[in-house]
Parts: C-alpha cells; structure tokens; sequence
C-alpha cells in the first residue's frame, strides 16, 4: 500500500482565516482588538470566533491567519501552562517566555516547510512589566509600543505612531484601537463589524463581549470614489 | 558503616529499608573537602576548601558557574561534580534560549535531583559521589540548595559539606537567624569564617580557598585571590571569636562603597582605614 507522502503533509495555504489584530500598551497594562471574523476564501463564513485569548495568568494571544493553526498553538500553549504549573513553586512563565516560545515554534515550523500561518501578538504584565510582541508566521518577531497583524501594520500602525503615547487610560486606551478597527472595517475586506477588545493587566485578563462599531457610508468620497482616478470607469 | 550481603549493588534493599550503595555514595561526599554556602535575601556566597595533592600540582576546580545567576559548590567526587555540572549548564542554556528568561534555580535544582534518583533505581548504573550546593537568585529571590547523591534536595539559609563541616556547621548555626537581613560584605566574611572552622586551625590564606558570589544585579562569578586575601586580612585583624558586625571601620565602609557593584570590588574592598599588615 502506498503511504502519503512526505511532500502533501506540510501546509500550502491557508483556507479558513481571521484578520487583522491590533494592540497597544496603555497605562495599566495591554489593549487589544480584533473582529470576530473567519473568512473562507472570499466568503465571510464564520462570525462569531474568538481571536484573543488569555494564556497562564499574565498573557493574552491574538492571531490572525489560519484558524486551525491558531488553535493548535493554543492546544501547544495550553500544555506549556499546565507543566509551568505542575512545578507548583511560585515562578511562572510571563509574557516574555511565552513570545519567545511562540518564536521558537513558529521559527522552526518554517524551517521544516511546515509552517503555522499566523500572525500572532503576545500581550501582558508581569511585575509590573509591561510587554507586547508579535511573531509572524515565519518566525520574524519583535517587541513594540503597539503592534498590529496584516493590513493592520499598513493601516492601523499609522494612525499609532501619531496618536499613541504613553500612559493612555482604559477609555482613550479603547478610543484609539476602535479608530483603528474602523479603518480597518472600511478598508479591509475581510473584517467584520463584530469587535471584540480584551485587557490585561496586573490583575488578570478580560475578554470582553463583541459589540458593533458605527459607520457612516454617506462620506462624499464614497459616493465616486474614482472621480479623480485616471482611466477608470 | 560495614560490609554486609545487602551492599552489593544500587538496586538491592537491605531488611531494614536502606540501600547502602546511596548510603556510601553518601559517605564519599563526606570524605570530599569541605563546600559551604550561605545566603541573605539577595545574594548567595559559596566557599570551599581547596586542598591541592602535593605542592607541584593545581588545586582542583569545585566552585562552577552554571549561568549568569546561578553557580554551584561540589563535595566529593569531583569527576561526577563536572559532569553535573555540564547538564546543569546545558539546561540553563537550553532554557534561556527558548524562553529568554534564566532557569529558575528551583527547577533546576529538581531536575537535578531527578536525575540523582535514576541512578539510585537502575541496576546498570551507581549513584553520583557528589553533593552540590547550588546557589542561585530568581523571581523569589536568592536560594541555597543542597543536592544529595540520593536524589534528595533541600533548601538551606546556610550549609556545609564535605570533610570537617561539622565545624561550620557549628558556627553557622549559631549565626544564621541574621543572615537573610545580612550585606554582601557580612555574608562574605561569615564564609570565609566558616571555611576557617573547617581548616582546624591550619591558617586561613586564599591559597586554600575559593569564594564565589552571586548576587541582585550581580552576575555569578569566583572572586579573585587578592580580593580573598584582603577580606581575610581585614578580619583576622580581629579577635578569632568575634562576631563580624564588631564596629570595625574597615567592615563598616565597605558596604556602601560595595553595594551591587560587580567585578571591582575588589578595588573597592581596598579601604583606605585598614591598617596594612606585614604578610
């Protein structure tokens, strides 16, 4: 009998996907966004999954890319925590272990042609430390005031760089991640009007319940948007 | 102990519940010369005595620094101390390596004894002759280990092994209650006071000793022989029972002057105060 082979079990393209994830330091800990949305192809088939996830008791993981990859690193993740707890001696892993660790895992699938396609950023505090980092799906990872994934690092990144500062509170916090999440609802075509924001801070982690942002359609841009475009019909 | 039908090998019980083999793995940490740690909230020091064979020859390495916050003391064999050494080494690397954060001394110090045990339950192997002080810093702050050849590990404010640490025991016994509020400076001086309980009267000279600390903001390293000597110098200007914290100006600069700094407090150690003494 002829068994698989090796060259049809690593991963070509992603099929059910979620898109972008924003996130920001604020002053008491992490903001992150992201819709509850799961693309397949070009059709918005799911509506109601949920991209952010806290980890341990000091981190919050958002991905965008492939669903089921997002949830096998969660499955990697979960049995990571377990272990971390088992030692049962008052060191845990903090946000910084768990984005290296992502790293690592996302670095080496890569490197075997394999990999997990996501893009994912890893939030939290420790100690009072505040930390937020992203790894994409091969392996490139950093560390930054505020991060975003896919068509959030052209649209959402932006509007950051002139509007984050530093010490937000909660509500100018989720003020600015909603500005961007409604760019990103207008422009990216695979975004949904179902946000959902979570926080973590020194106290734990929130995920909130989604809700929808207001739009407004009626901009005159929108009404011919090719009006100024050359060669356009 | 003595020879009996139940000490042949590692995986036989004898009537009475014990297994000899990690019983004399045991006695070869007591026949090693002495090891001893001490620690405060925030730093750890390790001391031992280094005794060479003969006059020609090196003395032999007992004190090794694993990572950047952690080191270890060994007594016994001191093959099987290397070789300890290398995994602990290795796991701290693979760790910090993976998670970009240093091993918490704690874990290591369970790994270790873990893998004691395995060799105290395989007919094919025989238990490690060595006994490790491990001294290392992590979220909770400093922390003495000892590992045992049984695969046994305790956490200690302060302890001795090896030959003659009866001795300090003794004298670390009756000063420990102090020492988590102790300075660097204070713990130093009460190592190298207990590594001179453990000569016996022979004369205490850095020629003989190895003292390594770690600390808060201080990397693991082994303090240089000059640095040894100075500090032996200064206290045994003093009366040999006196308590460290005798208001001497030489113990009393040196704290501030001391506090965190790393590789050159040897340099700083070099107060003025100290009245030079003829060596």
């Amino acid at each position: 009998m002829d068994h698989p082979s090796a060259e049809t079990q690593r991963t070509l393209y992603p099929y059910v996907t979620g898109s972008s994830v924003v996130a920001l330091k604020y002053k008491d800990g992490i903001l992150m966004a992201a819709d509850t949305g799961g693309s397949y192809g070009s059709t918005l088939r799911y509506k109601s999954i949920e991209r952010l996830k806290p980890i341990g008791k000091h981190s919050l993981l958002g991905a965008s890319g492939e669903i089921s990859d997002f949830q096998e690193i969660l499955r990697y993740l979960d049995e990571l925590i377990l272990y971390d707890n088992m030692w049962d001696d008052g060191n845990s892993l903090g946000p910084k272990e768990v984005h290296n660790y992502l790293t690592r895992i996302m670095y080496n699938r890569r490197n075997k042609f394999n990999p997990l396609w996501n893009s994912l950023i890893l939030g939290g505090v420790k100690n009072g430390q505040k930390y937020l980092g992203m790894v994409s799906m091969i392996g490139v990872n950093f560390e930054d005031n505020h991060v975003a994934t896919g068509l959030g690092n052209h649209l959402a990144r932006p509007i950051l760089r002139d509007e984050w500062h530093e010490n937000l509170t909660f509500e100018e916090g989720v003020q600015l991640l909603e500005k961007c999440m409604r760019v990103l609802l207008y422009r990216d075509r695979s975004a949904v009007n179902k946000i959902q924001i979570s926080k973590i801070t020194e106290e734990g982690a929130t995920v909130f319940p989604p809700f929808s942002l207001k739009t407004y359609w009626e901009f005159s841009a929108f009404k011919n948007p090719t009006i100024g475009a050359e060669g356009s019909w | 102990m003595f020879r009996n039908q139940y000490d042949t090998d590692v995986t036989t019980w004898s009537p009475a519940g014990r297994l000899f083999q990690v019983e004399y793995a045991m006695e070869a940490v007591k026949q090693g010369s002495a090891a001893i740690g001490l620690r405060s909230k925030t730093h750890v020091v390790l001391a031992c005595v280094n005794k060479a064979n003969s006059e020609l020859s090196s003395h032999q390495k007992k004190i090794f620094k694993v990572d950047d916050h952690i080191g270890v003391a060994i007594a016994g064999l001191t093959a099987d101390g290397r070789v300890l050494s290398r995994y602990m080494r290795n796991e701290c690397i693979n760790y910090s390596y993976t998670y970009e954060s240093p091993l918490p001394v704690g874990r290591l110090v369970v790994q270790l004894a873990d893998k004691a045990q395995v060799c105290t339950q395989r007919s094919w192997k025989r238990p490690y002759g060595v006994g490790l002080l491990v001294g290392g810093l992590d979220e909770s702050g400093a922390h003495l280990y000892y590992n045992c050849p049984s695969g046994n590990y305790f956490e200690y404010q302060a302890f001795a092994i090896g030959s003659r640490s009866q001795a300090a025991k003794t004298y670390l016994e009756r000063k420990f209650e102090n020492f988590m509020g102790s300075s660097r400076e204070e713990l130093i001086k009460d190592a190298l006071i207990a590594t001179r309980e453990s000569l016996q009267g022979e004369k205490l000279r850095s020629s003989v000793c190895t003292v390594a600390v770690v600390g808060v903001g201080e990397p693991f390293h082994i303090l240089d022989q000059e640095t040894v000597q100075k500090l032996i110098d200064e206290f045994e200007i003093v009366r040999e029972d006196e308590p460290p914290a005798e208001p001497q100006p030489p113990a009393e600069q040196d704290a501030p002057a001391d506090q965190g700094t790393g590789a050159d407090q040897g340099a700083a150690a070099a107060s003025p105060d100290v009245a030079p003494m003829d060596i």
